[in-house]
């Protein structure tokens, strides 16, 4: 079994007025069969309002299907009894940073995670100092997370992530908010750890040159899976991005259009080198 | 006429020891119908200054003209300022906060005093512009996806039609459609009425793609204030503060390293792909 597997997920949101009669039903995910191994780099991508965030708090019990079944290291995530270990098992970073952020001061808000995991203290700032190194943080350690820039901020957030250590991270848009070195830094610091370390990745976002190295990629559609596959078969399929309202790493879109163009080339180039190949320069 | 920063610096909690000097004695002129890029890495001080331009912020020492008038004297329209001078938030959670996304996009415009039939015409206007669908009108938009909350805070500065555009990273968190989509009805929008329009943006690729001038922000100053074609050619200068050229850019110099007789000067997808098919003719 997978450290993450989803057998027909649904999950409706059920709007109501104030007077809690129901408004309106949107199904945010539908039918979704997941199956992802130990060590995988999955990403996932899709229009807004596709469902990736929804789909994503199904991984971490934040929330619960309306139907079907999601498990996290085989426990079943309705299972309260095993809600902490969940938890553990899959940290998640958020889209928006402003929401994970508690402590008055970096280190403190790092250390929180596994403070609260009962991690002993020696320890808890060897983990702090090694997760605001791995983001290039380590330098505000003192500062109040409040007080940083967006970019800043969303390292922090991943940072308190890593700390605890968890067999899964999975993160939703990480780096909308980071300047192009810092897009860099963060993807290289999650590819390292599910390299070295061996943590699974769920990597939602909407750079599509984050994700080429991916294990395997997810497109969503209205909920439901649309396309999956390696980064190399999904990019080849243009067309069937754009009408998903996706895109290809801008590389791959160069390729495309010369071979629009009449030159001679393969579908499905990922990286400049592979241009450089197929030109045969 | 213009807005005109004259040696702005901003220092946040001055005195404290969380001292921090946000901007720098920044000196720049924005002048009407231009639409100007603002790069920078995280913390060089983008929001801070975008702030400044419609008052929300005051320098701590420094001046701001709006066509002429500093805005920091007494007895100027701060509140006229502020729908002339529009400014979408880069956390859209920091500007929505009605029952309804309708209501939401109406405030604005029915803040300014406008006629209940012109505030709903903008609104639904400016909904369309940014292609958020009817489904969600009556919803509230704390209960809608990142990027849907993105759209509903940009139509709610648009609803405005203010005079001067201010984009805080308003594609973060759309889908690649919905950025172009985006940008697209902006630089029409511009055209169209000639609305000065700033962008702070991470993408290199959607300045390269659409700004007549690029103010690239390092540590609180200004680091270089050109054309975008101009500016990319210190990628080196600029990966060393945290930027970058736009990808193709670098593919370009790839290209021309393997022999191909390139120009490496090209920013967008278009000029990229001219350019190779001519040197491949050669
Ligand atoms: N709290 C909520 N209440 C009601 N509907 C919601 C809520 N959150 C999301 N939705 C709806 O569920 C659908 C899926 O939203 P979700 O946030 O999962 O999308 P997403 O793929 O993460 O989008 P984005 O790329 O914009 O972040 C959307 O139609 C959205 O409007
Ligand atoms: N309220 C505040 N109090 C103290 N310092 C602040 C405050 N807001 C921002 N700063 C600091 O001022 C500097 C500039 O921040 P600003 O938000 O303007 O940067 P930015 O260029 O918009 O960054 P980003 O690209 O990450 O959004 C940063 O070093 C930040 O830590
Ligand atoms: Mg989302
Ligand atoms: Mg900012």
């Amino acid at each position: 079994m997978g450290i993450i597997e989803a057998k027909k997920l649904i999950f409706e949101y059920i709007r109501r007025d104030e007077e809690g009669n129901v408004e309106g039903i949107t199904r945010a995910v539908d039918e979704v069969d997941l199956d992802i191994k130990q060590g995988d780099f999955v990403a996932v991508l899709g229009h807004n309002g596709s469902g990736k965030s929804t789909l994503a708090k199904h991984l971490n019990a934040i929330l619960y299907p309306t139907e079907g079944t999601v498990w996290v290291d085989g426990k079943d995530t309705m299972d309260e009894e095993y809600l902490w270990d969940i938890r553990q098992t899959a940290g998640m970073v958020f889209q928006n940073p402003d929401n994970q952020i508690i402590g008055q001061v970096v280190e403190e808000d790092v250390g929180f995670g596994p403070e609260n995991m009962g991690v002993p203290t020696k320890e808890i700032w060897e983990r702090v100092e090694e997760s605001l190194k791995a983001v290039g943080m380590y330098k505000y350690r003192k500062h109040s997370p409040n007080k940083l820039s967006g970019g800043q901020k969303q390292r922090v957030s991943i940072a308190g992530v890593i700390a605890m250590h968890p067999k899964c991270i999975i993160l939703d848009e990480p780096t909308a908010m980071l300047d192009p070195n810092g897009r860099k830094e963060v993807i290289r610091a999650v590819r390292a750890l599910n390299h070295a370390e061996g943590i699974t990745v769920v990597l939602i976002t909407h750079y599509m040159e984050e994700i080429i190295h991916a294990d395997k990629a997810i497109v969503m559609d209205k909920g439901h899976i649309a396309m999956q596959g390696t980064p190399r078969e999904i990019f080849s399929k243009v067309e069937k991005l754009k009408e998903l309202r996706l895109d290809v790493p801008q590389v791959t879109l160069l390729a495309y259009e010369l071979k629009k163009s009449g030159v001679n080339l393969p579908d499905g180039i990922l990286t400049c080198e592979e241009l450089i190949e197929a030109l045969r320069l | 006429m213009a807005i005109i920063l004259d040696h702005v610096s901003h220092i946040y909690e001055e005195g404290t020891a969380m001292e921090a000097a946000a901007l720098k004695d920044v000196n720049l002129v924005i002048p009407d119908g231009q639409f100007i890029g603002l790069i920078g890495h995280t913390g060089s001080g983008k929001s801070t200054l975008v702030q400044h331009l419609n008052g929300l912020m005051k320098p701590t020492s420094g001046s701001i003209y709006y066509n002429g008038a500093d805005i920091h004297t007494d007895g100027f329209d701060k509140k006229n300022l502020r729908s002339k001078v529009g400014l979408v938030f880069q956390y859209p959670e920091h500007q929505l906060f009605e029952i309804d996304v309708f209501k939401d996009v109406c405030f604005g415009p029915r803040n300014m005093g406008l006629e209940e039939k012109e505030v709903e015409l903008r609104a639904y206007e400016a909904l369309k512009q940014v292609g958020l669908e009817d489904e969600y009108f009556y919803q509230s938009p704390f209960d809608l996806s990142g990027g849907q909350k993105r759209r509903v805070a940009i139509a709610g500065v648009l609803a405005m039609k203010p005079e001067v555009l201010i984009l805080d990273e308003p594609t973060a968190g759309l889908d690649p459609k919905g950025r172009d989509e985006i940008l697209d009805q902006i630089a029409l929008l511009r055209k169209k009425t000639g609305i000065t329009v700033v962008l702070v943006s991470h993408s290199m690729e959607d300045v390269a793609k659409y700004v007549d001038r690029i103010v690239v922000m390092n540590q609180g100053c200004v680091m270089y204030d050109d054309e975008p074609g101009m500016v990319f050619r210190h990628y080196k200068e600029l990966e060393q503060v945290g930027l970058a050229a736009p990808q193709v850019t670098y593919i370009m110099q790839e290209l021309k390293k393997k022999g191909l007789d390139v120009d490496t000067d090209v920013i967008t997808i278009e000029e990229a792909r001219d350019g190779i098919l001519k040197a491949l003719k050669r």
